[in-house]
């Protein structure tokens, strides 16, 4: 019970304080009610084409119309009296065939995807039939019969409909609530009501999504660069790069390299959940380190071994691309020629009767050399998986490779290599590329009623399932690392795979990423994890990959933190060949400060920038070409509009009263000793 | 929602004010003075009633309603008496400086009588007010939407201007109420101008049934429009000989 003058001194204070602070325009909010949990389409550009979205610069407004069935179209496309319409489509409806349609009419200025929930059963997939096609190895020089899927469609559920180009917007709306208030805004006021059309006002959508980039990259950086030679605009693409992360380990002899792509892209900005796609074969890739580097004798093994992840493989090969220029450039570590074979892993997720795959290049493997080292690293894959519930099958000649990184080792040099995957011909993934590539899509399944601390502890089948195949595959790197001991002992631990699939797919910020991060990056630990490649770099899945990496195969040195930051000036510190890192540390108990300490890794980052963009050549069709466009604003918001009539009687109103009253005034100005006597004093002026 | 909305609504609002400062205030330089001295006796006015309420807002709990409500009402009236008590300042301002405009002129009388300053102070007090009704309305028109998606009223900006027109005119006339009452100590016209500046910006808390505002106001101002008439000499005579010469077409008079 504080005296009463407290309270007024409190808001003195804050009057003063926040003097400068606004409200925000009340007006404004009886007017608009934005939409804050939406994600855009942006419009991207390679060599020679644009995809994607684009609004007019200052939004496309439109009468919205929500179309739940096929027949809805009609009213849209033909029927309705006050056109152009704003769609809010089911997200069931989302397919290629209603987005040609509305493609192809002028009587559409936008569109608002609903988020379906359960994720369509037909499955879902906006990307090609035939992902990368033409930035892999195999083209008319080279095994022609594998080239374009002749042979094989990777990806038959694809509908390319992230590679189309629309000219008006398009948004996705995550929150159904959102999506709630739109509906019923529509039953309200856009309704047809007995037969005749819905009367003003209506309720309508703006969407603001104006993307500065045109045409291709070709044209984007030719005009971005007399731009900034003349220091007149900013940029108006960014390139889309990233940081790939080696890890590597003291002299290299003859490395083993085992790789995979930890990116993932959906038809909208910066949603790509790719449960599937990336995020199931980057956490087994990290449990299978972390198995090896519990090994015994793993540091007397007659190979090293390099695992390294590659950003941006969604686009045509991005960090693949550039780490094998660079290593034929001479400016890696790592010379082509000196990597013994290569191992990679795709999509491990969606084993059918625990069949694992392994993919080769049947035209390689007619060179005899080739062929037998291949054959050598089929069968101590084959040979690892005795014991463990995974079994491998080949693939066989017949069979190109799939899509892969591995696809840009093999157009520099014949590497014996072998992609994992969980599909044999066709993607075992119905969402691939999608929004819905989500963990119900990997099966992860948590009982009900859990805290999130019991959530990350949760061991679920999936994280079994994949530390199996992490087990298999540690234990085959390790024999083909020159190991000869028995490997029984190299186990990968499902308590890890469940706390990176986690911290990877359902939720960032956990107790244990907070713990294996640095202090100054704590903020990048949103809530929900996406794993799109993005133009910021290094994004915040690269982070966290590369510190769980330095957290299970590093190790703990009793450094301070001054010695931990500045290594050079320790005399043993072998700043060459280790990075160390000042870590959070986790909470102690019953208290909220932490205990860091310093961890040496040999984790590196290595820029992912496209080659093209090196060389300058930004109409390559060796190298991938993607880039992203800028943008100002993007924000949508929906509001009633009023009828022309109403606005026309506005104004003509005004404009009479304006008149009237200049005339009004003219003529009691001009009369005005006729209307006003006053006694005439002297001085007194009249009006 | 749109340009001709925009427009409309400007017009509206401002367009009597805009006559009258061209026809009757823009010649004048020392009119101009008067005006724009008055418009900034309003503004403080504004601002200090302002401050006094927003702390009272800030320094009371938020979420309850009918304090808020309350503390509203209890601005809005407060806001009225303070410009009211700033109107007289003016007046008093205004009149020190007619002293010392009769020192400086060449014949010994004021270039300006104190009821055109009542007047012009008026409209700039009016113009002032109108200004901050409805500017950021005005900013809010040029969107596409209108008012009406959490179920207002459709005709909110169509009325508001309506309101910052009659609340203009009713300044105005209040001027010349409010300074002649001073002039003559007559202390009922300057409770009269209260009155009816209280009943006016009590009637907006009718809205949105907006009948309960603007007729009243309307009403009010038709008031206050003849009585200041009357008390500026205009008698009924004139008003009957200034339409008759409308009809037989404008003799040529000396305008002011």
């Amino acid at each position: 019970p504080l005296p009463a003058w407290w309270g007024l001194l409190r808001g003195l204070l804050l009057a003063a304080l926040a003097a400068g602070s606004c409200q925000g325009n009340s007006v404004e909010r009886k007017i608009y009610i934005p939409l804050n949990k939406t994600a855009p389409c942006v419009r991207l550009l390679n060599a020679t084409h644009q995809i994607g979205c684009q609004s007019s610069i200052s939004g496309d407004t439109g009468v919205i119309h929500v179309v739940e069935k096929e027949e809805d179209l009609n009213w849209v496309l033909a029927d309705g009296p006050h056109p152009p319409y704003m769609i809010l489509l089911d997200g069931n409806l989302f397919n290629r065939r209603v987005m040609l349609q509305l493609k192809g009419t002028s009587r559409v200025s936008g569109l608002a995807v609903a988020i379906a929930k359960p994720s369509p059963p037909q499955g879902f997939s906006p990307g090609l039939k035939c992902p990368n096609d033409g930035f892999g190895v195999y083209s008319k020089d080279y095994g022609p019969q594998f080239a374009h899927c002749n042979n094989t469609v990777w990806n038959p559920l694809g509908s390319g409909l992230s590679y189309e180009d629309f000219d008006f917007p398009i948004f996705l709306l995550e929150d159904a609530n959102e999506t709630q208030v739109i509906k019923q805004c529509y039953q309200d006021h856009n309704v047809p009501r007995d037969g005749s059309g819905p009367e003003y006002p209506l309720c309508a959508m703006q969407l603001f999504s104006h993307m500065h980039a045109v045409t291709s990259t070709v044209t984007c950086m030719r005009r971005s660069s007399l731009q900034s030679t003349f220091s007149i605009n900013p940029e108006v693409i960014d390139l889309l790069s990233q940081y790939s992360i080696p890890l590597s380990a003291c002299a290299f002899l003859t490395p083993p390299v085992h790789a995979l792509q930890i990116d993932s892209h959906s038809f909208f900005w910066n949603i790509a959940p790719g449960a599937e796609s990336a995020v199931s074969s980057f956490v087994t890739h990290l449990a299978a380190a972390e198995a090896l580097h519990k090994a015994s004798d793993v540091h007397l093994l007659q190979r090293n071994i390099m695992f390294t992840f590659f950003q941006g493989e969604t686009f045509d090969y991005i960090g693949s691309s550039r780490m094998v220029y660079d290593m034929e450039k001479d400016k890696f570590p790592l010379r082509l020629d000196n990597i013994h074979s290569f191992v990679e892993m795709n999509q491990v997720a969606l084993r059918n009767a625990s069949v694992l795959w392994m993919h080769t290049d049947p035209v390689s493997r007619l060179n005899k050399s080739v062929e037998v080292q291949v054959r050598i690293l089929l069968d101590i894959l084959s040979n690892s998986s005795v014991g463990a519930n995974v079994t491998l099958q080949e693939a066989g000649y017949s069979q190109p490779l799939p899509p892969s990184s591995f696809q840009r080792f093999l157009r520099a040099r014949h590497i014996p290599g072998v992609v994992l995957t969980d599909h044999r011909t066709a993607f075992q993934n119905r969402y691939y590329q999608s929004m819905y590539d989500t963990p119900e899509n990997i099966q992860m399944q948590y009982p009900e009623g859990l805290s999130p601390e019991e959530t990350l502890e949760y061991v679920t089948d999936t994280a079994k399932s994949l530390a199996e195949v992490a087990t298999v595959v540690a234990r085959a790197l390790y024999r083909l690392a020159g190991g000869a001991n028995n490997t029984s002992a190299i186990q990968a631990d499902p308590k890890t795979v469940s706390r990176m699939l986690y911290g990877f797919l359902i939720k960032m910020n956990n107790s244990w990423f907070q713990s294996i991060i640095k202090p100054d990056i704590k903020g990048i630990l949103g809530d929900v994890p996406q794993h799109y490649v993005a133009v910021s770099s290094p994004v915040n899945t690269t982070y966290l990959v590369q510190y769980v990496l330095a957290n299970l195969t590093g190790t703990v040195v009793n450094l301070t933190k001054e010695e931990c930051l500045n290594p050079e000036k320790t005399p043993s510190s072998e700043k060459e060949l280790y990075e160390y890192a000042w870590v959070q540390g986790s909470l102690e108990p019953n208290s909220t400060a932490r205990v860091p300490y310093c961890v040496r890794s040999t984790v590196r980052l290595s820029k992912a920038l496209s080659p093209a963009f090196e060389l300058r050549q930004w109409g390559s069709t060796e190298y991938s070409t993607w880039t992203e466009s800028r943008w100002k604003e993007i924000r949508a918001r929906i509001f009633l509009v009023a009828s022309k009539e109403l606005e026309i009687i506005t104004l003509v109103v005004g404009i009479a009263i304006l008149i009237f009253s200049l005339l009004t005034t003219y003529f009691i100005n001009a009369k005005a000793d006729v209307l006003f006597s006053i006694p005439r004093d002297p001085g007194a002026v009249a009006y | 929602m749109t340009l001709a909305v925009f427009f409309g609504c400007t017009f509206i609002a401002f367009g009597p004010a805009l006559g009258l400062f061209v026809f009757t205030i823009a010649r004048d330089p020392l009119r101009i003075i008067i005006l724009i001295a008055g418009a900034f006796f309003w503004l403080v006015s504004l601002l200090l009633s302002s401050l006094i309420w927003f702390i009272a807002v800030k320094a009371s709990d938020p979420r309850d309603e009918p304090l808020q409500k309350g503390l509203l009402i209890f601005g809005v009236m407060f806001s009225v008496l303070l410009q009211e008590a700033f109107r007289f300042l003016y007046y008093k301002l205004l009149r020190k400086a007619i002293e010392g405009l009769v020192a400086l002129s060449e014949d010994g009388c004021s270039p300006i009588s104190i009821q055109q300053m009542a007047y012009v102070a008026g409209v700039g007090f009016g113009l002032m007010s109108g200004a901050f009704s409805m500017i950021n309305l005005l900013a809010d028109t040029l969107g596409p939407g209108t008012v009406g998606i959490h179920g207002d009223s459709q005709l909110y900006f169509l009325t508001s201007a309506f309101m910052t027109m009659v609340l203009i005119f009713l300044h105005t006339f209040w001027g010349i109420l409010f300074f002649h009452g001073c002039e003559h100590r007559r202390w009922w016209e300057i409770t009269a101008v209260v009155v009816m500046h209280l009943a006016v910006s009590g009637s907006t808390f009718c809205n949105p049934l907006y009948v309960g505002s603007l007729v009243p106001s309307y009403l009010l101002m038709a008031t206050a429009a003849a009585w200041a008439y009357l008390l500026s000499g205009g008698s009924a005579q004139n008003l009957w000989r200034f339409l008759l010469c409308l009809r037989s077409g404008p003799s040529p008079q000396p305008g002011s």
